[in-house]
């Protein structure tokens, strides 16, 4: 190392900055690209990749077993079913980026749909009014949880599953004599949650706005790296990719459109999934919440307030299953004592985990409940169509759940293999 | 006690910081007693002493994390208090804890920048920080092949370093080490020790808390040893031996490890 002259800095025309140090194995050109794509599935960062070909063999199994299972109907209910439980499994991804956990969403969205069918029936309060509260209610318990977490130290797991219980009772409590409440069918809430599709001309629209959305946001990021000396992407591959995701929106999209079309329900989850990944990756809060589920200490050092970053997790993991537990309600176009209850919890808490995100913390992304939830509704749908019984789709979703964990572990374990923990 | 200034530095040493009359006690047990420490620009001054010396202590207080309970702490001929890590990091005082305190989880940039990221319109600016990590790992020479790869996959020696950069981005003017070379290996340990006289090139005032005393003879300039909490000499590295400072260290001139050295040459203090 003293023997060594530093090196010079970068200069204009040679090699970027990033890529100057001779130890670095040099991945250009379409060939590169696939190795460096093996090496890192070696390495066990397999992303989203086992997910992706899980999905694509349970839709082969079911599209083999009954034809019906990939008609554009049953997609579009498919998308339609995926909307609630996929919303609160983006709260269950920002808490298992944490470490923790969150065992009480079915709860929570079970009393937010009972919030919103008593006070707007049972009290004929606005539709507005009702949600609002809602809301709020699940915020609300997200920071007790949060205040008893960072206050007392007590482990999310045994909070949250005091909580299961305790706000199922809640929920029991605010239904009280109503029992099961019908959600009138020309409120907004079911019609949002029932009948509104996007008209075909506006989903192709998005499809064209998200594509040069994500060109130009690209361009324009590889044109500030270049021209800070640093490595960008080459106006082909960026093409490519462009090219890639015109065909991954557009085709789904103009598949849905030959029945119902894409439910703004759906949308409304996707948008969300975007706004979080947007939120995770992208700002200071983002950066916080993986550092603390790295290495808390290591962030509290830094400055970071771990505190309120755990706050705002457990708020947000709530707030989503409250929100979650709305859609539900729409859709069902009602709510009674069995509402959030059933496999919602561990549907949720298993798409978070089958996307891709890690029960350990500090690893995942907002896009693995949108995968996740993907993968658990095709296996519900399609056991529902082969006329399986529930005990049987039980079973197979919970083997599927545990599929998932254990990869989770084998890639940990070879990621610290390789170095890439 | 005498009074020392090294030179070895290019630019003239100036007086950062002065700590008199430290004391700090846990509850039945005096950690430490009326310590003194002066720590120069460009020096690196090297806080030696057995298990329990008050070494640590010595540095938490520095550090913001054990503020003292009596003494008086001058930056610049003026009295300063700090009383938590956001003083001490405000004063300009940056530590490299022996744990490194890394995200493994996150890449080199992310590391560096923990809770100070550059922003712009509200985001991060991936960008601006990565370049600035780069100019800063070149300006260490440091050795780490990619900005962008998790600070798992790097050996100890690049984690150290890691850390150390990462203690330069809010521009302080005092660096503490705590026991940086304790994990390491031959070649990694040369190449802190590289990394540490860059610091001194660079003109930070540099506080190592070190058990080994070639580490310590190689790149310190000045050895304050602490015994029992209190101060028991302080020398200039380029006049002190290993004898000096080990009997300063143990307390007395006769002791276990002064006979075994009457009798056996120990390796690597015949040559000062």
């Amino acid at each position: 190392m003293s023997a060594k002259v530093p090196e010079p800095g970068p200069e204009p025309g040679t090699v970027a900055a990033d890529l100057l140090d001779e130890r670095l194995i040099q991945s250009a050109g379409f060939g590169g690209a696939v190795r460096a794509f093996t090496r890192r599935i070696r390495g066990g960062d397999l992303g989203s990749l086992p997910v992706v070909v899980g999905l694509a063999i349970i839709w082969a199994v079911f599209g083999i077993v009954n034809p019906r299972f990939l008609s554009s109907i049953n997609l579009v209910n498919l998308s339609m079913q995926c909307a609630a439980v996929g919303t609160i499994a983006i709260g269950v991804v920002l808490v298992l980026l944490l470490a923790e956990i969150d065992l009480s969403i079915g709860s929570v969205s079970g009393l937010a749909a009972a919030i919103v069918a008593v006070g707007f029936v049972g009290h004929a309060w606005p539709l507005w009014t009702a949600v609002v509260a809602a809301i709020a209610a699940g915020a609300l318990i997200g920071l007790f949880y949060a205040l008893l977490n960072t206050r007392f130290g007590v482990p999310s797991f045994v909070i949250t599953l005091a909580g299961l219980l305790g706000i199922l009772g809640a929920q029991l409590w605010v239904l009280g004599k109503f029992g099961s409440i019908n959600l009138p069918f020309d409120s907004w809430l079911v019609y949002y949650a029932q009948q509104l599709y996007m008209p075909e001309w506006l989903s192709y629209a998005f499809v064209a706005i998200a594509v040069a959305g994500y060109w130009l946001a690209k361009f324009l990021a590889s044109t500030k790296r270049k021209a800070a000396g640093l490595s960008g992407v080459s106006a082909s591959a960026l093409g490519l990719r462009a090219a890639g995701l015109l065909v991954v929106l557009g085709v789904p999209v103009w598949y849905l459109n030959r029945s119902r079309g894409v439910g703004v329900m759906f949308l409304s989850f996707v948008a969300l999934v975007l706004i979080m990944h947007f939120f995770l990756s992208r700002t200071r809060w983002g950066r916080a919440v993986f550092a603390v589920g790295g290495n808390v200490e290591a962030a509290r050092r830094a400055g970071i307030n771990v505190r309120a970053v755990a706050m705002s997790v457990f708020i947000l993991c709530s707030t989503f299953a409250a929100l979650g537990g709305l859609m539900a309600a729409g859709r069902l176009a009602a709510a009674n004592q069995s509402s959030g209850g059933g496999d919602i919890n561990l549907n949720a808490i298993a798409a978070a985990v089958i996307g891709g995100t890690s029960l350990f913390g500090g690893r995942g992304s907002a896009f693995s409940a949108l995968l996740g939830i993907l993968v658990i509704q095709s296996i519900s749908s399609g056991l529902t169509l082969v006329n399986l019984d529930s005990s049987l789709r039980y079973m197979i979703t919970g083997a599927v759940l545990l599929l998932a964990v254990v990869i989770d572990s084998l890639s940990r374990r070879s990621r610290r293999a390789a170095g890439r923990a | 006690m005498e009074e020392a200034t090294s030179n070895t530095a290019a630019a003239a040493p100036q007086r950062i910081l002065r700590m008199t009359g430290i004391s700090k006690r846990f509850g039945a047990v005096q950690a430490l007693t009326e310590v003194e420490l002066e720590i120069y620009s460009g020096q690196v001054v090297a806080i030696v002493g057995d298990n329990g010396a008050g070494k640590s202590t010595l540095v938490k207080v520095l550090a913001g994390v054990h503020p003292a309970d009596d003494g008086r702490i001058e930056m610049q001929d003026a009295r300063v208090s700090i009383s938590s890590p956001t003083d001490a990091r405000a004063l300009g005082i940056a530590t490299v804890y022996q744990d490194l305190a890394l995200c493994d989880n996150l890449d080199v940039v992310a590391n560096l920048w923990l809770g100070h990221e550059l922003t712009y319109r509200g985001r991060l600016d991936e960008v601006a920080m990565e370049k600035q990590s780069w100019k800063l790992l070149r300006e260490l020479s440091a050795k780490i092949p990619s900005v962008r790869i998790a600070v798992a996959s790097l050996s100890g020696g690049q984690r150290q370093t890691v850390a150390i950069a990462r203690s330069l981005i809010g521009e302080p003017r005092i660096v503490i080490l705590d026991e940086p070379t304790a994990a390491l290996g031959v070649a990694q340990t040369a190449e802190v020790l590289n990394l540490i006289e860059r610091l001194r090139e660079r003109n930070y005032g540099v506080v190592l808390i070190s058990h080994n005393m070639a580490d310590v003879m190689a790149v310190a300039d000045r050895i304050v040893v602490l015994r029992l909490g209190r101060n028991n000499g302080e020398f200039l590295a380029a006049e002190a031996t290993s004898e000096d400072i080990v009997a300063a260290i143990t307390g007395a001139t006769d002791n276990a490890v002064t006979r075994r050295a009457a009798t056996r040459p120990v390796p690597g203090t015949e040559e000062p």
